[in-house]
């Protein structure tokens, strides 16, 4: 029973952890690429700053916003945090892992959007409906694409839980497998357009007629922004921990003691930290696409996903 | 037997109702029936009184349909009850009618499957029927008589419940019909506009062509056993040509019912075309009679299965499914928009039926039960918000007089609690976690997954490309939904008939739909009652059960083993709460920023929002015509009338877009245009002359004589 509650108290920390940390990764990203641009660099805390200064103000509200917008950050910001409990930080089989597996993960991705999107359209404004318009398409190609890359990883380790799947994959070692390549290009891919990254999505434009995320959010203001704001933030640090600890999970905590989970605190950190680094020069090399050119874009990262799955199938393959 | 005879009563229940409903206009009749029959009790007065009051014209209209909806709501009462009694025990029962052909009683079989569907149709019927008075004292009793829609609505309900008692071809085949024709008359009955007439023929049309297939079907399997009763079918061993031959003619017959593309296009023109709480029932209850039959055909009676049959229904499901959505998308029409989602659904569940019998067929018999169960789920699940959004429209249609989406919008505002139920289900269909069709889906997930246990290669990499067709079409639906409630209640009033639009006077109208929306989360939390008593019905018809009912409790759901996945909705749920409690509260805890200030939105500076500046469903559709543009024959033109000396200045900007369907230009335009030149080849033959005709006859006469002879 103490076990229990002790694992239990582990995974909230870890959940806690995540959520506090991705501003940091946030600071982190910025910091990289204004070294990269030549620009002086704000502070790694200023996301922190950021989120702190708004929730102190008041929010400023659309006269014809209905509950839907009010509440909308709330269930955006819970949705996020749950994925974010259910994905192995530093330590493997802890027991939210169990509570849901990565095809409902997808499902708050898609739930937190839904909401996202309505709120968008709510204030009856063409900003709001441009950009629910446009991240609703982008997020139902991009879909198939992440699945495909998904079932990819879950035939190899035939299940669909994350943690026995990191497991899976610690225990087969270093192997060098073509359809987990395929799998992490697709998977990279579908990351970056889902969290509004360039070249898909350029999250540090106003400019209205490129705006896929800001559209939607633009009419946000005080702990509504915040929420909303810092739950995106988790979401791109969820999928750089999904890439990083799927296919790269050596480091990670198998066991509960402190000097493995420190251990695990220190590899997610450093994963993560490079990833960052790899985002941040792609970012400053590319510029954004077309809107109409995304979806040739989304067609790759899927056929990448199809071809990991189909040399799963026909290399690969336990019989 | 008791719970024989509450599947009785429900049946019986339902022709008492429409039979009831004949009565609408018979007032005056009744009331000197009453005064000339009943003056022997004299000693009742009170009795007396009440007739009279029942009887009085102003009242009795009002209390008629009220009476009408009642029987019908107990016959949906029934129905559940007999359903849950016949899981739960697991009984077989069978039983047998004196009526038919003098050699050929009407056999009677109620079991598992059965029930489950019995229970489909009598939450879909409980919940019409809480709706249906409200929403029928709408209809100008003039130009619509009630008598007519409450009849054919009792033998409507009734033939459903017959099919699934059906226990022999022929009976099976009457109550078939029985549902046919008199759900036909329901297309009909608003029969004044072109439009709809021209709907229920050509449901009659397809309804009668679906038929023949499936005698035909039964007709084969009949040749080779003796006797037309489902057990007789059961046990004959068929050939695989001429089990195939049967499969296919059942595929067609009961795919065109249940609405599987290419054969679907009855559904969006008979949809609309119905009022709505008839629709409810047609989408939500009446396409999953058409799933039970495929399902007592296949996996009942037909024998052995073979699984290229499987890949057969994948392929068709999986296009139903992402053509259904994708049309159902481009659609201004909020009814026949979801008469379109409804094809999509299907092809789902046609889908996840084509894997269980791909494994079944490769000796994997657990799995088979395991996408059987998600099928059944999806199909139990879809009945639920279906009705649910069919209702909705329905009141919508009542408040704004309108079911254009385009010339909605702002209703949250204007009617909150019909908006809520509304978003419920919008999010059921999304299939959100949380709520019921997220369950079904992740099932149907996981059963694609275990593709890993076949050998065949063609098969490992086919079934992932459709669990990934299967993650486009939740996208795609996602993206839909977002559309209709967007458009529907968000936003700013498009019309002044939106504008004026107000909640419904008639609280009663919401209970139906407030039902659905409840069993919705209900089971989205709790799927594992539905699934328990699923399991029963699985091990009646495959004899086999979950690979893992030990980890069924209420808390988890792990239906492959308990370390592999798992997925628990009621603490995803309670995460949900606590995660957006504390946000809430600490976010609000400082009084001075606790309240909001309102403002008027970003206008960029020019001022003056109007609600046409809005996006329309047009324009929040447009990303995807582009993209998909190939699926949909697009006719889109923009008119610009020039004014001014030069014509070089703008008056007017005409937008004009209209999005069809290729099956009809593809597929019944051949036919129709094939039937006519047939039609005037036959023609010629005859003249009109009455010598010629002579001669004919005269020709023939000798020709069967020489024949004979």
């Amino acid at each position: 029973m103490g076990d229990q509650l002790m694992t239990w108290l582990l995974a909230i920390f870890q959940t806690l952890l995540f959520v506090a940390l991705a501003p940091l990764l946030a600071g982190w990203l910025k910091w990289c690429k204004c070294h990269l641009q030549n620009r002086q660099a704000p502070s790694l805390l200023q996301p922190y700053r950021d989120l702190l200064k708004l929730t102190r103000k008041q929010p400023v509200v659309a006269e014809h916003a209905s509950w839907i917008f009010t509440r909308a950050p709330y269930i955006i910001f819970s949705a996020i945090v749950l994925a974010a409990s259910i994905v192995p930080l530093i330590a493997v089989d802890l027991p939210t892992a169990a509570i849901a597996d990565v095809i409902v993960l997808v499902g708050f991705f898609a739930f937190a959007r839904f909401f996202l999107a309505l709120a968008g359209l709510d204030i009856g404004t063409a900003f709001g409906g441009m950009g629910s318009s446009r991240e609703m398409t982008i997020s139902s190609i991009a879909e198939p694409a992440m699945l495909m890359a998904i079932f990819t990883l879950t035939m190899t380790a035939s299940t669909t839980n994350l943690s026995f799947a990191i497991i899976h994959v610690l225990n087969e070692g270093l192997v060098l497998r073509p359809s987990f390549v395929f799998a992490l290009f697709a998977l990279m891919l579908v990351a970056i357009a889902e969290t509004g990254r360039i070249p898909v999505d350029n999250p540090d434009t106003h400019l209205e007629l490129t705006m896929i995320h800001e559209a939607m959010i633009l009419e946000y203001s005080g702990r509504h922004l915040a929420l909303i704001e810092w739950a995106s933030q988790v979401k791109l640090m969820l999928y750089g921990v999904l890439i990083a600890n799927i296919f790269f999970p050596w480091g990670i905590a198998q066991s509960f003691s402190v000097q493995a989970l420190a251990h695990g605190l220190l590899a997610i950190i450093g994963k993560l930290a490079v990833l960052a680094i790899l985002l941040s020069i792609s970012e400053t090399l590319l510029a954004k696409m077309r809107l109409f050119r995304v979806q040739e874009y989304l067609s790759f990262a899927y056929l990448l996903g199809l071809l990991g799955m189909l040399s799963h199938i026909i290399l690969e393959a336990s019989r | 037997m008791m719970t024989m005879i509450l599947a009785y009563n429900a049946v019986l229940l339902s022709f008492a109702s429409g039979l009831l409903a004949l009565m609408s206009n018979q007032c005056a009749m009744l009331l000197t029936l009453s005064q000339r029959f009943l003056t022997v009790d004299a000693h009742f007065p009170r009795c007396r009184k009440l007739l009279d009051r029942i009887l009085e014209e102003s009242r009795y209209a009002s209390l008629h349909r009220q009476a009408v909806f009642v029987l019908l709501g107990l016959s949906g009462v029934f129905a559940v009850l007999a359903g849950l009694s016949v899981m739960m025990g697991q009984d077989n029962l069978t039983d047998q009618i004196g009526l038919g052909l003098p050699w050929l009683p009407w056999h009677v079989r109620f079991d598992g499957l059965s029930g489950f569907f019995f229970l489909i149709i009598g939450i879909g019927v409980i919940a019409v029927s809480l709706y249906g008075p409200a929403y029928v004292a709408f209809y100008q009793e003039s130009q619509h008589p009630f008598a007519v829609l409450g009849l054919f609505t009792g033998l409507f309900v009734g033939g459903m419940y017959l099919v699934l008692l059906a226990d022999d071809a022929f009976f099976f085949m009457i109550a078939w019909e029985l549902m046919s024709v008199a759900s036909y008359f329901l297309v009909a009955f608003q029969h004044e506009h072109s439009a709809n007439r021209r709907a229920a023929f050509i449901y009659l049309v397809m309804a009668q062509v679906g038929a023949l297939a499936i005698i035909l079907s039964f007709g084969v399997l009949a040749s080779f056993s003796d006797g037309l009763t489902f057990d007789a079918l059961r046990q004959t061993t068929v050939s695989t040509t001429w089990a195939s031959i049967a499969f296919v003619l059942a595929l067609f017959g009961f795919g065109m019912k249940a609405g599987i593309v290419p054969v679907h296009v009855w559904l969006p023109e008979a949809h609309p075309a119905a009022p709505s709480h008839i629709s409810a029932l047609m989408s939500g209850v009446m396409l999953k009679v058409a799933v039970y039959g495929l399902i007592r055909f296949c996996f009942d009676l037909l024998g052995e299965l073979q699984w290229q049959w499987g890949v057969v229904l994948l392929v068709l499901g999986t296009v139903s499914a992402v053509g259904g959505i994708l049309y159902a998308m481009m659609q201004p029409n909020l009814k026949r928009l979801l008469a379109y989602s409804s094809i999509e659904n299907i092809g789902i569940i046609f889908m996840v039926l084509g894997l269980a019998m791909i494994f079944m067929a490769n000796g994997h018999p657990q799995l088979a039960a395991l996408g059987f169960l998600a099928a059944l789920f999806h199909a139990f699940n879809h009945s639920l918000f279906k009705n649910l959004l069919f209702l909705g429209a329905g009141i919508l249609q009542h408040q704004t007089h309108d079911l254009n989406i385009d010339t909605m919008g702002g209703l949250i505002q204007r009617m909150p609690q019909t908006s809520f139920l509304f978003l419920v289900g919008c999010m059921s269909i999304s299939s959100l976690p949380l709520f019921n069709g997220f369950v079904s889906e992740w099932l149907a997930f996981q059963t694609a997954l275990q593709v890993d246990v076949l050998d065949n290669g063609v098969l490992r990499s086919l079934i992932p490309v459709s669990a990934a067709a299967l993650a486009l079409t939740a996208a795609l639906a996602a993206a839909c939904f977002v559309k209709v409630f967007g458009m529907i209640f968000l936003g700013l009033p498009r019309s002044r008939n939106s504008e004026k639009a107000q909640e419904v006077k008639d609280k009663s109208m919401l209970y139906g739909p407030a039902l659905l929306a409840g069993l919705c989360f209900f089971f989205g939390i709790f799927p594992n009652i539905i699934i328990n008593l699923l399991n029963g019905v699985a091990k009646q018809l495959l004899g086999q059960s979950l690979p893992n009912d030990a980890a069924l409790s209420w808390l988890w759901l792990a239906p492959v083993s308990a370390n592999k996945v798992s997925y628990s909705p009621p603490m995803v749920l309670v995460g949900v709460l606590i995660a957006g409690g504390i946000s809430f509260w600490y976010l609000r805890r400082n009084l001075e920023t606790k309240t909001m200030r309102r403002a008027s939105a970003w206008d960029c500076g020019f001022g003056g929002l109007t609600p046409r500046m809005q996006y329309s469903c047009s324009a929040f559709t447009m990303p995807f015509r582009r993209i998909f543009a190939r699926v949909w024959l697009i006719d889109e033109c923009i008119d610009k009338e020039m004014q001014g000396a030069m014509d070089m200045d703008v008056k007017a900007v005409h937008y004009h877009l209209q999005v069809q369907d290729h099956s009809w230009p593809r597929l019944y335009q051949p036919i129709t245009h094939g039937v006519n030149q047939l039609a005037k080849r036959v023609g010629r033959i005859q003249t009109g002359n009455i010598r010629v005709y002579l001669g004919y006859s005269f020709v023939t006469l000798i020709l069967m004589l020489w024949v004979i002879s």
